[in-house]
């Protein structure tokens, strides 16, 4: 009797010590999740953790795979974050605290500037390490991840060359020439670009726009200016620039003569626009614009595109892969990430995903150099985004320069869909940049 | 918990081998020896403890989560609020005071967010609650299959905000949409739903209609069917019709109700987020020139993308005190509505 009352109680106790436990257990769980655990095996097994956002590719291409094959002590562990945008938000977090980062962090080429300024001492120093050899990236891309003080803090992956993209059988019934060459050679400047364009909706299909949007061709022209947002000494310029201010009237200029399709790019109306044809050409379009072509378009659209040389070829886009200073095994690290971004491997990438590599060696190697692309009439794009790669300016890039181009197309879009004059819309995006880069 | 029949009650052990209790007349108020009159008096306090605390033991994880995660945040952002802040170094603070709020005043896209939201939120929540106390009004009669249609009514606010305002930007797309596919049939020219200011804020209010409707017409149907029944019969025995009915008995007894959904909506109104970001196809600019950008937006703009985490945070706190003087007026206006429908009576 005693014994079952003492039990009972110890069993109230116990209930009790075990809530309290239990709500421990969760506090102290919590806390827990937040600091970093060690990965070191005892039998000198590694492990080296890659953190990458979207479909990155190194895992889809199997270079994992074959580099744990090659160095057995090594497994190599991914974390992925499908959207860039929450990727970079938590990149930051753990860049501040220190803590959490992977061993290699994909950087994309929108923040490579953020890190080479802001950011730097957060990464190693890839010239400091006698196994990395950056001489076969294109120089271009070297100097867009190395820091004032001279530091290579990232390693390139995929570029951006960019050519025309247009649709042969609208040019056919403008009466315009179907073939890369010719029609490459009508678009001597942006200029001509813009008189074929008013030729073409004068004798071509009706209702079918010569450009997507304004600020699609914005960008393509800036792009191949030396100068745009920024100046090499790192000062934000963006309103004295040549660049900017030909782009920009370029811009307005097809607005004006009604060349655009009005749309916004990377919107659903836009991509609802490629797959209905609604307009004939793309005035910057990327080797991984095709790829994004073809899953709009579809079957339907299959042999109906094709790319020709731009009057003034650029970069868009690409991707780098970092080895964050606050990580464990950082010789192991940079080994990794100069094995992943090898030509060999570059060419691998090429051909299983179709991110045109910034290594200009793996740009001559044969896999790269003699691939065509069925979707779009077997166009020898190997070739031709070598051609175009060789003509991309090395540009200086800063911190801002997103927030700058993005105020910029909002400029454009406010003239071509909302009607308003250049003077005032160039006003608002003065306005709107003095607002977002004060401090 | 609070009663204990230990004593009074000594429940058989099985086989029922154990020792009979000594005295089994004595209360644990009288003891014998000095050691059990303690014993007792420590397992009183204890049970005394266990009532006045255990309590608060059991709420304690929800204060533990909201501190971390709900006052912490808070307290944080207000400090942040002080400092100059990037969002690359969110460790390195430099103090400025109360920079952040002052330029607000001066802000023009601060007031336009503001301005946006206010027109937003009127033109979302007004129509919203009236309808939702009209469908809850019909929803209130006996109706065949009346389950069925509650359940209707709340999907749109079951639906994910993400695959809502998806959709709602493909109907009102400018080229290719349903809206200016049908408009067309009627011979009306096709309409940049986005570009327009009024044009783009009725679209995202329209969003905003659909999704919450449904959630406020159940709240208020809830509310009208605990109102006394006997209240109508004597009403229509004194031959009040069913509009006089709704006015002087539902409306009045509904008035705790609306007020709740008012306040829930204007919160809402005022936190607006996820349906212009998306209807904007996920910029946070809120438009080319702005036009339906919330203070929502702004916030999530000035920080995540202009990386100025200090000024974000002084949006965040304007917002939040914002809310508070919205509060406080309600409460005012609500005892001011009580007292003066009070002296009618």
């Amino acid at each position: 009797m005693r014994n079952e009352a003492i039990a009972r109680r110890t069993h109230r106790r116990r209930t009790r010590a075990l809530t309290m436990g239990v709500t421990g257990v969760l506090a102290v769980s919590l806390l827990a999740a937040c600091s970093s655990d060690s990965d070191d095996d005892s039998d000198g097994q590694i492990t080296l953790r890659v953190g990458v956002f979207g479909q990155f590719g190194f895992e889809e291409a199997g270079l994992y795979d074959e580099y744990m094959e090659l160095n057995p002590d090594i497994t190599i562990e991914q974390d992925s974050v499908t959207e860039l945008a929450d990727y970079i938000a938590q990149l930051r977090t753990r860049l501040g605290q220190n803590s959490g980062l992977a061993d290699i962090q994909a950087i994309e080429v929108g923040n490579i500037a953020e890190m080479t300024n802001e950011l730097s001492d957060a990464w190693v120093d890839f010239n400091e390490y006698e196994n990395v050899d950056p001489s076969h990236f294109m120089p271009f891309k070297v100097g867009q991840a190395t820091d004032p003080d001279g530091r290579l803090i990232g390693l390139g992956t995929d570029i951006g060359p960019t050519g025309v993209c247009y649709r042969t059988d609208y040019f056919e019934a403008a009466g315009l020439p179907t073939d890369p060459e010719e029609v490459g050679a009508l678009f001597a400047d942006w200029e001509s670009y813009l008189d074929v364009g008013e030729q073409f909706q004068a004798d071509g299909p009706e209702g079918i726009s010569w450009t997507d949007s304004a600020p699609g061709l914005f960008n393509a022209v800036v792009s191949g200016y030396e100068e745009r947002y920024t100046n090499a000494a790192g000062e934000t310029v963006y309103q004295e620039s040549q660049g900017v201010s030909d782009a920009w009237d370029l811009a307005v200029e097809a607005s004006e003569r009604g060349l655009t399709n009005q749309q916004q790019q990377f919107t659903d109306d836009w991509n609802r626009a490629i797959a209905n044809g609604a307009f004939a050409t793309f005035s910057a379009c990327p080797s991984w614009m095709l790829g994004h072509i073809a899953a709009q378009a579809g079957d339907e659209g299959q042999g109906l595109w094709n790319v020709a040389a731009s009057p003034t070829p650029s970069n868009w886009g690409g991707s780098f892969i970092g080895v964050p200073e606050a990580g464990e095994h950082r010789d192991a690290a940079v080994e990794l990430a100069a094995w992943l971004t090898a030509p060999e491997q570059q060419a691998r990438l090429f051909s299983e995903r179709g991110s045109y590599p910034s290594s200009a060696e793996a740009q001559q190697l044969p896999e790269v150099l003699n691939a065509t692309n069925p979707y779009f009439g077997d166009a020898p794009i190997g070739q031709f985004f070598s051609a175009a790669a060789a003509e991309i300016p090395s540009s200086p890039i800063g911190p801002n320069d997103q927030v700058i181009q993005d105020s910029i197309s909002q400029g454009l879009v406010q003239i071509d869909a909302q009607g308003e004059s250049p003077e005032s819309a160039w006003e608002s995006v003065v306005s709107s940049l003095d607002n977002a880069l004060a401090e | 918990m609070t009663t204990d029949h230990r004593e009074a009650a000594p429940p058989v052990t099985p086989g029922g081998a154990a020792p009979r209790r000594k005295d089994p007349g004595r209360r644990p108020s009288e003891p014998a020896d000095p050691k059990a009159a303690k014993r007792a008096a420590r397992r009183s306090r204890r049970y005394r403890w266990d009532i006045r605390y255990s309590p608060y033991a059991f709420i304690l994880p929800f204060f533990l989560f909201f501190a971390a995660f709900g006052l912490f945040p808070l307290l944080y952002t207000g400090w942040a609020s002080l400092h100059q802040v990037s969002l690359s170094r969110p460790n390195e603070m430099e103090w400025v005071g109360f920079d952040n709020y002052t330029r607000l005043w001066d802000d023009e896209f601060f007031w336009n967010a503001l301005q946006n939201t206010f027109t937003i939120g009127v033109i979302s929540t007004v129509p919203q609650l009236l309808m939702a106390l009209g469908l809850a009004h019909l929803l209130n009669y006996k109706l065949r299959g009346s389950m069925l249609y509650r359940v209707a009514i709340l999907t749109p606010y079951a639906t994910s905000v993400a695959a809502a305002a998806l959709v709602f930007a493909m109907l009102y797309g400018r080229d290719y949409g349903m809206i200016n596919w049908a408009l067309g049939l009627v011979g009306i020219d096709n309409i940049d739903w986005q570009s327009g200011t009024w044009t783009s804020q009725f679209a995202v209010s329209s969003i905003v209609i659909w999704r919450w409707t449904g959630y406020n017409t159940l709240i208020y149907l809830a509310a009208m069917q605990s109102i006394p029944n006997d209240l109508y019969e004597s009403a229509s025995l004194d031959g009040a019709s069913r509009w006089q009915q709704f006015r002087h008995i539902t409306l009045p007894s509904l008035r705790p109700t609306i007020l709740f959904t008012i306040v829930v909506s204007t919160i809402g109104a005022t936190q607006l987020f996820g349906e212009p970001m998306l209807f904007g196809g996920g910029g946070a600019e809120g438009g080319a020139s702005g036009q339906y950008q919330t203070l929502g937006l702004y916030l999530y703009e000035m920080g995540w993308f202009n990386r100025h985490l200090g000024r974000a945070s002084a949006i965040a706190w304007t917002m939040f005190l914002l809310l508070i003087v919205i509060g406080l007026v309600y409460w005012v206006l609500s005892r001011w509505v009580g007292r003066s429908s009070g002296e009618e009576d």
